[in-house]
């Protein structure tokens, strides 16, 4: 089966000369829910903006599911590959929590039933179909968070990228978001600092340091390599040890 | 159909009045139209025809009882005029010509009657749009301009600073409350680097936070045009109904003009 994801030797410097990838390679098979850890500076972000286009211009290739990320694909790229940026405030940026979730699918040229049956869908997948017609900044963070993963997923993508999904959350919007991801049907790659959430959605990881993939395996492997870990920056919280998780 | 209660009450929706009325239910554009239609009626009715501004008063007091907008919530955001109210005090001293004396002051008649033509017409054209503001909620007002073809980018900036004044306010505040917690009490000219510095980090973070933005709409397959995404129908029984106002305007505009001839 073609993968979700294929990256090929990807190398990327940025215009003022600052290398941030060097040659990476990553499979990801469909259905797969895959962590991209790494220390600050490692280059996953960079990587990320590379899967839909954003960053292009050095060498290696993207593929999602088998359509090369090149300018002439990137309508239908950037409908197979959905982003959820770290902020929810620069994700949403239309006047209500509806208009927002629609906007991908309508610039895929749905419209009208079609339309309002994809954003219902999508709302419902992240348990916010009540606040449809709020403005986005009467939403708390995790709320806001949520409805961005629907403005995504309203694409039915092939792929849901998500960067630093637990970032600024609450505990229990922490777990609440969790079991929303858990649920999807979809393959799921999502850059995080929070091992213990790493550990919990995705079965597999990947060390990005320096702009290399250094490891790539097993969640609980990868936690449980004191000296990868150490080497990578990497420090599970204090008292978290990943033995007494249930596999 | 937005739910009836859901409304907030701060920057951009603090203008729209939530109320079930004939004015409510006509579609943005509609009432747009009519408004800057019945301003331009009253602008073109020579000020010394008090009769006529009487009538256009009393419309509007008419469209605000059908509105069911009452006064106290007309009067307060009628304080926009001050500065062209005072600006229209002025010109009597400055005005040229035949003079009458009141109260011992020399004022000109030409600019006393220029004065009060700026004055009413203010007014009236002040009390309009806030009408208009009061029974139509602001992004409704946006795809409005939007169906009437004005350019696109100047309705997409709209929207974007109705979506991001609180994002960028609270950033302020922030700003301020970091300032303050390091001993940073605002006095007098001396402060001032210290605030313009705050105000150039404030205009990085939300360029910064444009750029974001950006990449966030590219990545859902922005290419310029923002989708239609409301399907309103406008009647033309919409339009008889609106534009009954600026058209009962332009006679009485007319029969002013007439007799003032």
């Amino acid at each position: 089966m073609t993968p979700s994801l294929r990256i090929s030797g990807l190398a990327f410097a940025y215009p003022d000369g600052y290398q941030a990838l060097f040659g990476v390679n990553l499979e990801i098979a469909k259905g797969e829910r895959v962590a991209l850890l790494g220390p600050n500076g490692a280059g996953k972000t960079t990587l990320v903006l590379h899967l839909n286009g954003l960053l292009a211009g050095g060498v290696g290739s993207v593929e999602v599911a088998g359509l090369a990320v090149e300018k002439q694909n990137f309508p239908e790229i950037r409908r197979r590959v959905g982003v959820v940026f770290q902020d929810p405030d620069d994700q949403l940026f239309m006047p209500t929590v509806r208009d927002d979730v629609a906007f991908g699918p309508a610039n895929m040229g749905l419209t009208g039933a079609d339309l309002a049956t994809r954003v219902d869908e999508a709302l419902e997948q992240v348990a916010m179909s009540e606040y449809g017609d709020r403005p986005p900044h009467h939403l708390s963070f995790g709320q806001r968070r949520r409805v961005a993963v629907a403005t995504v997923l309203a694409m039915h993508p092939e792929i849901l990228v998500l960067d630093e999904p637990s970032s600024n959350l609450d505990p229990a919007s922490r777990r609440e978001l969790a079991d929303i991801l858990r649920d999807l049907d979809i393959t799921l790659f999502m850059v995080t600092h929070d091992l213990p959430y790493a550990l919990e959605l995705c079965p597999r990881s990947v060390v990005l340091s320096e702009g290399v993939v250094v490891a790539d395996g097993p969640t609980r492997n990868i936690l449980l390599n004191d000296e990868l870990m150490r080497a990578n920056r990497l420090e599970l919280p204090y008292g978290f040890d990943p033995r007494n998780v249930p596999a | 159909m937005p739910s009836p209660h859901t409304h907030g009450h701060d920057v951009g929706e603090r203008l729209f009045v939530h109320r079930h009325s004939v004015i409510h239910r006509l579609p943005a554009e509609v009432k747009t139209v009519a408004m800057v239609a019945f301003i331009f009626t009253v602008i073109m009715t020579p000020p010394n025809q008090f009769w006529a501004f009487a009538l256009y008063a009393l419309i509007l007091v008419g469209v605000a009882v059908l509105a069911r907008i009452p006064a106290r919530v007309i009067l307060p955001r009628m304080l926009v005029e001050v500065p062209f109210v005072l600006f229209a005090l002025l010109m009597p001293f400055f005005g040229t010509g035949p003079t009458v004396e009141v109260l011992g002051l020399t004022l000109s008649q030409a600019g006393l009657l220029a004065g009060w033509g700026i004055l009413v017409k203010g007014t009236l054209g002040v009390v309009s749009s806030i009408l208009l503001a009061a029974t139509t909620p602001a992004r409704d007002l946006l795809m409005g301009l939007e169906r009437l073809k004005v350019p696109e980018l100047l309705v997409q900036i709209a929207n974007f600073m109705l979506r991001y004044i609180h994002v960028v306010s609270d950033e302020m505040h922030r700003m301020k409350l970091a300032r303050e917690s390091r001993g940073f009490t605002a006095t007098g000219i001396r402060s001032w680097p210290i605030i313009a510095q705050s105000g150039g980090a404030l205009f990085i973070r939300s360029y910064e936070r444009g750029e974001r933005v950006h990449l966030a709409m590219l990545s859902r397959g922005y290419t310029g045009r923002l989708p239609q995404l409301a399907t309103v129908t406008t009647t033309a029984g919409d339009w008889f109904t609106a534009m009954s106002l600026p058209v009962v305007g332009l006679l009485i505009a007319l029969t002013a003009l007439w007799i003032g001839r």
